[in-house]
């Protein structure tokens, strides 16, 4: 078991108190079938491994004991210090060698070297006052191990920016026993996208999963400026049912940099489908697991990941119940109620004036 | 649809028959050919070819077969059970094939039928169980009396305690009625074959509609593993050629399935140490489960194990050096099982309390009436049919042996109405103490017939004649052969999915890549090789042995009830059947990919 590092996708049990409540959610989704970007988290015995060095925490406290916390500029000061300690504190190799040994498994799953995101991960995040949450930082579209690395430090850091001290101190939460996990995170090269419902919109029909799909990133789907191609699902038996291909005349994609183009589809992607057979069964799985794992009918947001092999390039976007239906009675209509040979003859005569 | 697309097939009346086939009408009964005098009344008519119970052209006595059938098909919608939309299936013989036309109720007429339909059809289902034993009981009676008939040349004299008892009658009477209760017999459980099977398949399909309804665009397969039974007798020769196999791997007796016929590898078992309880067990298991075809019980050449033991025995010895190996032979009941129980829960769980309860009851009902559908086949195709041809082959031999013609099947040549008169010339030169004339008439007589025969069986049968209507709705002719308004329309040369591909239904579960195996006929059934895909023009449920060894199936005829369609169910392989044509595009050694979930076949390489 790998002590400072802990893949998404591993079949141990992901704990809270290692992982941080980011991280231990994404494990979560993973392990119920619905992949997120592929990633690991950076636990929080790394976190303990560096900046728990006697010698350094020696430093912190006569750091923090001299600061006055009225005084803004003296404040923001010492708070710089401490964060730049903790940027060049030395790391131990056994810590280094996992972390580099996990990203570079991530880079080899994405086939070369991709950009990712960096998260801190808060262990205290479930405390009722969650607020300090939102202090941690997020770095996006982070490419190459050195600035992974630098990263990584800097979330560490962050548990001592100038907020996060004068929260801790008005809020009498000891320094003692802080830490933080991280989250490495591939970001997400949209191939196709789209949404999924696990019901059909139509008649409230809860045995259909329905998907609209085109190419690139999936906010033209959501806003309407591009009809999707659409595919309804039987959710029990994980069969199409129906599909109709449309015309995708543009997409939008990320440049790799953090910006996103817009271009116009080529003539022969613009009529295919947006999703292989594999990817709509794919998709329909993630969503009904979701639905599974949520106990409510889910709206789901999904992307292909091209840098990603087949089978494993679905992601799970985002997903929020289902709000529409849920509240009322499937529309579906029963000719035969009942069963019998009523119900039967009823059927019968109604089958003969139906067209197929 | 391609607008290029013809709208009518041909007319019967403009086929020309092949060559040396002239005269072909004459074989078969005048009400059951196109007559030129009313060409008018049948080319109004919409034909398809039943090829799946019939791919081959028949020879005049098997024609009792589709008679029997079809009649009392009919009988049962149109006089017993009075079903409301529906009479029977009106047939014809065209070039030795076979054509069914559904013959509808006017619908002013359907309104007066329904109180005498809930009245009998009522009593049936409410009293399904009894019924049904009443029916096995009778069904089993028919056949042993079938068995107990045999047919022996008559003696030299009148036996002597005939004459000293008075009896006052010689063996003709015994011969004639012998053949008069012979036809009678078979023609009652024909009669029987319908009693439940209609009621079982409106049951069904009661089912089938609501689920249309409540889960509208729900694959038909859903629908058939919903009732799916794994239990049925028509299963029982296979598994029980799967316990002998594992009985002898237990008895140590693997090494002596090696022999290259069913005496050598019976005569080596018999004289091993353990050998005399396999050798129990394999006689045990004959009756009644030998009484099992590679064919399909309509065609008086159709090998039944137990006439052929070399079948069996050979496939009991494939499945032991499966089974030496360790592996599983049987099927996986408790997966099949659990997959029908977790298929059914999340269908039920998407209804309201409501429909629920309508749901859970149709369910019910189709699950109680539906093994019938399954099960009959082995009572009346297989055990009925492989009796009752055994005793056809007999007579025959009989006459052989007494010089009418040169061998058993030879009588396969005569309809079953000119065989009488034979038995009569038979037993007239016996007792008049001359010779028949039949030996100077029918060996030339049948080398006639056998070449127009022959003729006919060098053209495949057009799939269908004349207009057919614009919607295709009735159930019956859907669910049971797959001819759905898109099956005609590809019939008649609309595209279906354009890039190589064959379109069928989906019959069974499933995607699976693997090289192609034509089999145009069972004598063809050991050329499969474990993991190919079988291709054929249809299959028969007593292939069983096969698809331990096959991927998956891709027939041309057949619907979600045919019986391809039910055993690849139960076998959990994928199958799609009614594709119309993939015998004929598909060759032997294709890489094909089959999709049983959507009901497609792709050629991925040639």
């Amino acid at each position: 078991m790998a002590l400072y590092t802990f893949p998404f996708d591993s079949t141990e049990t992901p704990e809270h108190d290692r992982l941080g409540g980011k991280c231990t959610s994404l494990a979560i989704m993973t392990s119920a079938g619905m992949p997120v970007p592929p990633g690991f988290a950076v636990t929080t015995d790394a976190y303990n491994a560096v900046v728990n060095d006697p010698k350094l925490q020696e430093h912190i406290h006569t750091i923090l004991s001299r600061i006055d916390l009225e005084n803004v500029a003296d404040l923001d000061h010492g708070a710089a210090e401490i964060r730049e300690l903790i940027l060049t504190q030395p790391v131990p190799d056994e810590v280094y060698n996992e972390v580099h040994g996990a990203y570079k498994t991530l880079m080899e799953l994405c086939g070369g070297e991709v950009p990712v995101a960096v998260r801190s991960s808060a262990t205290a995040e479930d405390l009722p006052d969650a607020s300090f949450a939102g202090q941690q930082d997020t770095y996006l579209w982070i490419t190459g191990e050195t600035y992974v690395l630098q990263k990584i430090r800097e979330c560490w850091a962050s548990l001592y920016t100038a907020r996060a001290i004068t929260y801790r101190a008005a809020n009498n939460i000891p320094d003692e026993g802080l830490s933080i996990a991280v989250a490495v995170q591939k970001m997400v090269n949209s191939r196709s996208s789209g949404v999924a419902m696990t019901i059909d919109p139509s008649n409230g029909d809860r045995t259909k999963i329905v998907i609209d799909s085109s190419w690139g990133l999936g906010e033209m789907v959501v806003s309407g400026e591009v009809t999707p191609d659409n595919f309804m699902i039987d959710k029990v038996m994980l069969s199409v049912v129906n599909r109709i291909i449309s015309d995708k005349h543009e997409e939008l994609v990320p440049t790799g940099h953090g910006s996103i183009a817009r271009r116009e589809v080529d003539a022969e992607r613009r009529n295919s489908s947006s999703l292989s057979e594999e990817e709509i069964l794919s998709v329909a799985k993630l969503a009904k697991a979701a639905e599974k794992h949520y106990g409510s009918v889910q709206d789901i947001e999904w992307a292909i990941d091209d840098d990603l092999p087949a089978g494993q390039n679905v992601l799970l976007l985002q997903s929020r119940p289902e709000t529409v239906w849920s509240q009322k009675k499937s529309e579906t209509k029963v000719v035969s109620a009942g069963s019998g040979i009523e119900a039967i003859t009823k059927s019968m005569l109604a089958s003969m004036n139906q067209n197929k | 649809m391609s607008p290029k697309a013809a709208k009518s097939f041909p007319s019967p009346y403009s086929m020309k028959a092949p060559k040396g086939a002239e005269g072909w009408q004459d074989l078969y009964p005048y009400y059951l050919t196109f007559r030129d005098n009313l060409r008018k009344q049948e080319e109004a008519k919409f034909w398809f070819c039943d090829s799946q119970h019939w791919p081959n052209v028949f020879k005049p006595f098997e024609v009792i077969g589709v008679e029997f059938a079809s009649r009392c098909l009919g009988a049962y919608n149109t006089r017993h059970y009075i079903i409301p939309p529906a009479n029977g299936i009106d047939f014809r013989i065209h070039m030795g094939y076979n054509y069914f036309s559904p013959v509808g109720v006017a619908p002013e007429l359907i309104p007066d039928r329904v109180p005498h339909f809930l009245e009998r059809a009522g009593h049936y289902f409410a009293n399904w169980g009894d019924l049904l034993e009443n029916w096995r009981k009778d069904v089993l009676k028919n056949i042993e009396e079938i068995d107990s008939i045999n047919f022996t040349k008559l003696p030299d004299m009148v036996p002597l305690e005939d004459i000293t008892g008075g009896k006052g009658m010689d063996p003709s009477v015994q011969l004639f009625d012998d053949f008069d209760r012979l036809i009678s017999l078979c023609y009652k459980n024909w009669e029987r074959h319908f009693e439940f099977l209609n009621l079982g398949y409106v049951a069904y399909l009661d089912l089938f509609m609501f689920c249309k309804e409540a889960f509208p665009g729900i694959p038909d397969l859903a629908i058939a593993k919903m009732v799916m039974g794994v239990d049925s007798v028509l299963f029982r020769p296979d598994d029980e050629l799967k316990t002998l196999a594992d009985l002898a791997v237990k008895l140590g007796l693997t090494a002596h399935f090696t022999g290259d016929d069913s005496k050598t590898v019976l005569a080596a078992v018999a004289a091993a140490s353990n050998g005399a309880e396999w050798i129990a067990a394999f006689e045990k298991a004959q009756d009644p489960w030998f009484n099992y075809t590679v064919g399909n019980g309509f065609y008086g050449t159709d090998v039944y194990w137990r006439d052929n033991l070399d079948l069996p025995v050979g496939y009991i010895s494939d499945y032991v050096v499966r089974a030496a190996k360790g592996e599983r032979l049987h099927r996986p009941k408790d997966e099949l099982i659990g997959e029908r129980d977790r298929i059914t829960e999340e269908y039920a769980s998407a209804l309201d309390d409501e429909a629920r309860e309508t749901f859970m009851g149709k369910l019910g009902l189709a699950r109680v009436v539906y093994p019938y559908v399954e099960d009959h086949n082995f009572y009346i195709e297989h055990w009925t049919m492989g009796v009752f041809w055994r005793k056809v082959r007999q007579l025959g031999q009989l006459l052989a042996d007494e010089g009418f013609w040169g061998k058993a099947t030879d009588i396969l040549y005569l309809n079953r109405d000119e065989v009488r008169p034979v038995l009569f010339d038979y037993a007239n030169a016996w007792a008049v103490g001359t010779e028949p004339i039949g030996p100077t008439y029918w060996p030339n007589e049948i080398a006639r017939r056998a070449k127009i025969i022959s003729a006919l069986e060098t053209q495949r049968p057009a799939p269908a004649f004349n207009e057919p209507p614009a919607e295709i709705n009735e159930p019956f002719t859907v669910m049971l052969w797959g001819i759905t308004t898109a099956q005609v329309q590809q019939w008649l040369g609309a595209d279906d999915s354009g890039k190589g591909g064959l379109k069928g239904m989906a019959a069974s579960g499933g995607v699976v890549e693997g090289k192609a195996r034509v089999i145009m006929s069972p004598d063809q059934l050991g050329e499969l090789v474990q993991g190919e895909i079988l291709v054929a023009p249809v299959t028969a449920p007593s292939w069983g042995p096969v698809f331990g060894k096959i991927s998956a199936t891709v027939t041309d005829i057949g619907g979600m009830m045919s019986h391809a369609a039910i055993v690849c169910r139960e076998y959990g392989l994928p199958a799609v059947t009614g594709t119309g044509k993939a015998s004929t595009t598909i060759k032997t050694g294709m890489m094909l990919r089959v999709d049983g979930t959507n009901g497609t076949v792709e050629i991925l390489s040639k």
